[in-house]
């Protein structure tokens, strides 16, 4: 296949060709840039836990009555026994938070009581001896909080805990060389916590983008919180009877205590909709980006079909006398094929180079991430193929001008 | 004439449906695209209260120096109540608020219906004529109703549709937080988004409604703690809500009016005055470091448009360019495919300029069904934005008569700009050259 007489004809209708270049240009630009959203978005959501998520539900639970700090902390004792009793309950943790419920409450972490910078940041979880237990969580070093350690924290009050257990995150971020077991820390505080226990993997109150850098990184503290408003109960049902177990908890919770309030609609939620709910914009970004994509590669594809087949229409008297003077079908097919191969290289070209500049736009406009060459290649390659095919169809009907067609004078 | 060109058009537009279909597909897709997107944008970044706007003013006061600030020197973007209780008493605004969110159990007292919890806000009586809030019953509480923390309550229309049966309940008394308030106003529908006056709460939209509002003062007295949010730069000194009150934790949102650009540089004057005096107190040892924006400038600030929504509408718009560079594309193809056509029409005596009002009508009608594609496409998208959208969002989208005017507006100009260039190509085409080869 010649390159020299492609070109050339190519310089008859400069104008179709720009036009078809550019079209493939920015369509590799938003494409890549489309792809790699998505892909950050997907690889956010799909981020475990650590916690057993196929069993663990949570009671956002009010009180409808005021009362003491001691009155509240007898409630929430009664209501944990009452619940830990239930045959399809494993077991129950009051708590200030869960997991991915969209915000929490973080503490500052220093390494030294003196510190005014902190060394990092970590999500604060309040509960009693069963909170690993409930949340399913894995000890992987050191041991579980002992019924004696667990005291109570006064509503809207801060105080350090003398034993923690921490997250593998933070005690790799604070002590790097493995060795965080029965080492201290100062949480917003000059009291010491130290760590009694490591547990693998729990991941933060909120996912929103500022704490990416602080990613897995929690406390765990013996703590039960006399909220007066209220708290969170994190209930974790045996395997497989987690629609009993929410079904039944809040009847048993009411005929605990009817002075309470679990909102109809958002006072009790599975950890599927718990997970559903904080990734929602995620989704749907991706959702949008993939639609997006679509539409363009099609409308681009059409294009391509629409201005070869003109093409094609204008030079069948050209393919004629190619064919008389002895061109296959084949030499015909090939002509337009690399005709669009050599377009699509040239688009593509400089598609690459406003792709980055979008990336690099996007980056210092919406902390967005360094665009991956992978997703460029993927575009590239798509892009490519999608030519071919497009112009396929519009070729083979180029191959088939019978050379009587030179002879024809219109 | 016009009505020869049209004529011309559509049976232009006729002999290839393929490639018409095509044309205005593309720009149904690339504009409904477009559309869809800028509602959910235009709705984010939308001013709240347009008439007053740039009157009502959010200030910000530094009380944890150097060490507290954001990257970029920010200070809090909320107060502590030791600074909010003395800026509501030097009251130096046209009007101000200190408020705060609660979220109470409420009840009819004496009804048997389980109490249920609602949001709401603690604020000053000049809340309510600060931000024009509309009442359906009653009004806001007068000033002495502050000072003497009076047990009274605002409630919305909603609250009231459901504890009062929508009946004027005005004078009615209401159990908040095991504590009896009387109705003094019931609010008409007042869903202001974004939420300017709670952005730290909400982060700017919120799909649950503000039901009661009291007091701040008598909130402060019952000990009804916030429900909002709470960022402190160190631990409180002492538990309880309390403990809260003497800390620097903040908490509490600001607003006041001021309807000058003199009363702006002198209510700026006295921050720094305030801030100055609590250095000298010892309270701060820094020199002060005040805000003060007015509600789109603090909007502004706190990034209350999803960065998301931004780079959809930029998406779109490439998908937009997208389609019109391909109808560029196909536009001169079909021009150039009737050549010969062109050739005899100027041989016949039709200056350039007629061909330019054919081939522009032609576009011009391929954008109008493009167009009309593209309304029932972002009739569609703007639907079921709700699917793949936070929800507090996808609600504000709303088709109404400018977006369908804009989408139809936006498709017949792209289409003449896009049908530009290949009109230019068709004007130029040489009649001698057409004729003789024929």
């Amino acid at each position: 296949m010649q390159i020299k007489p492609i070109l050339s004809a190519m310089r008859q209708h400069k104008a179709g060709v720009i036009l078809i270049a550019l079209q493939i240009a920015l369509t590799l630009a938003i494409v890549c840039n489309a792809l790699f959203i998505i892909q950050q978005r997907l690889e956010h959501l799909s981020e475990p836990s650590g916690i057993d998520e196929a069993n663990v539900f949570v009671i956002s639970n009010q009180w409808a009555s005021q009362s003491t700090d001691q009155e509240t902390d007898a409630k929430i004792q009664a209501d944990m026994a009452a619940l830990r009793r239930l045959p399809s309950v494993r077991d129950a943790s009051p708590s200030d938070s869960y997991p991915l419920r969209g915000s929490g409450w973080d503490d500052y972490i220093m390494l030294t009581p003196e510190q005014t910078e902190k060394t990092t940041d970590a999500d604060v979880y309040l509960g009693d001896e069963h909170l690993l237990d409930a949340l399913g969580i894995k000890l992987i070093a050191g041991r579980n909080f002992r019924v004696d350690e667990v005291g109570r924290i006064g509503s809207r009050q801060n105080m350090a805990s003398p034993v923690v257990i921490v997250t593998k995150a933070l005690a790799d971020r604070l002590y790097p060389d493995g060795s965080a077991l029965g080492k201290s820390f100062y949480e917003m505080s000059k009291t010491p916590s130290t760590i009694i226990g490591i547990v693998d993997r729990l991941q933060n109150q909120s996912v929103d983008t500022w704490k990416t850098a602080y990613a897995y990184q929690s406390v765990l503290r013996p703590l039960r919180q006399d909220n007066a408003d209220g708290l969170y109960y994190i209930v974790r049902a045996k395997p497989g009877q987690l629609a009993d177990a929410m079904r039944e908890v809040p009847k048993a919770l009411y005929a605990q205590n009817r002075m309470r309030i679990l909102d109809p609609k958002d006072g009790e939620l599975s950890f599927a909709e718990v997970r559903k709910r904080a990734y929602d914009t995620d989704r749907g970004m991706a959702v949008l980006m993939g639609i997006i994509c679509v539409v363009l590669l099609a409308i681009t594809a059409a294009g391509i079909v629409g201005l070869t087949s003109f093409w094609v229409g204008q030079r069948r008297r050209q393919i004629g006398v190619r064919r008389a003077l002895g061109a296959t079908r084949r030499d015909i097919l090939d002509y337009f094929l690399t005709e669009n191969f050599l377009i699509s290289v040239g688009g593509l070209a400089v598609g690459l180079v406003i792709a980055f500049g979008i990336n690099f736009w996007m980056i210092a406009r919406f902390e967005m991430a360094r665009l991956s060459l992978s997703y460029v290649l993927i575009g590239v390659v798509v892009l490519l193929l999608l030519g071919q095919f497009a112009t396929l169809a519009p070729a083979l009907r180029a191959s088939r001008v019978s050379p009587v067609e030179a002879t024809r004078s219109v | 004439m016009f009505s020869y060109y049209l004529e011309l058009a559509l049976r232009s537009l006729k002999r290839s449906p393929g490639l018409t279909l095509l044309m205005v597909l593309a720009i149904g897709f690339g504009v409904s695209a477009s559309m869809t997107t800028y509602s959910v944008f235009r709705a984010v970044s939308g001013d709240p209260i347009p008439w007053k706007s740039s009157q009502l003013f959010v200030p910000q006061i530094d009380m944890w120096g150097p060490d507290g600030r954001s990257a970029d020197g920010e200070p809090p973007n909320a107060l502590d109540y030791v600074d909010a209780v003395a800026l509501m008493r030097d009251h130096r605004a046209k009007l101000q608020s200190a408020s705060y969110r609660i979220a109470p159990p409420v009840q009819v007292p004496g009804s048997r219906r389980h109490p249920i919890s609602v949001s709401g806000h603690a604020v000053y009586s000049e809340f309510f004529p600060m931000l024009d809030v509309p009442f359906q019953y009653g009004s806001g509480w007068a000033v002495d109703a502050d000072t003497n923390q009076a047990a009274v309550v605002v409630i919305s229309g909603k609250l009231n549709q459901e504890m009062f049966d929508g009946k004027n309940s005005v004078g009615k008394t209401l159990d908040i937080h095991g504590k009896d308030y009387q109705v003094v106003g019931v609010l008409a529908k007042w869903d202001p988004q974004p939420r300017f006056y709670d952005v730290v709460d909400t982060g700017g939209f919120d799909t649950n409604s503000d039901d009661v509002f009291i007091p701040f003062t008598r909130a402060i007295a019952v000990n009804l703690s916030n429900a909002g949010n709470t960022s402190c730069n160190s631990n409180p000194a002492e538990p309880g809500f309390v403990g809260m009150q003497r800390s620097t934790c903040t908490w509490i949102e600001y607003m006041a009016e001021l309807d000058s650009a003199a009363a702006v540089q002198k209510y700026r004057d006295y921050l720094n005055g305030y801030a100055l005096a609590q250095k000298n107190a010892g309270r701060f040892n820094w020199s002060p470091n005040n805000r003060l924006r007015d509600v789109p400038a603090f909007l502004d600030s706190q990034h209350v448009v999803p960065s998301d929504t931004k780079v959809s509408l930029m998406v779109a718009l490439g998908l937009l360019i997208v389609c019109l560079v391909n109808t560029v594309g196909l536009l001169l193809a079909k021009f150039l495919r009737r050549s010969s056509e062109i050739g005899v029409r100027r041989a016949l005596g039709a200056p350039q300029a007629a061909i330019y009002a054919q081939f522009l009508t032609e576009a011009g009608i391929v954008g109008l069904a493009g167009g009309v594609v593209g309304l029932v496409f972002t009739g569609v998208g703007v639907f079921s934005v709700g699917l793949v959208l936070p929800k507090d969002i996808a609600a504000l989208a709303h088709v109404n008569f400018s977006l369908l005017l804009l989408t139809l507006v936006i498709a017949v100009v792209s289409a003449v700009l896009a049908g530009l260039y290949p009109t230019f190509r068709a004007s130029r085409v040489q009649p001698a050259w057409q004729l003789k080869s024929n």
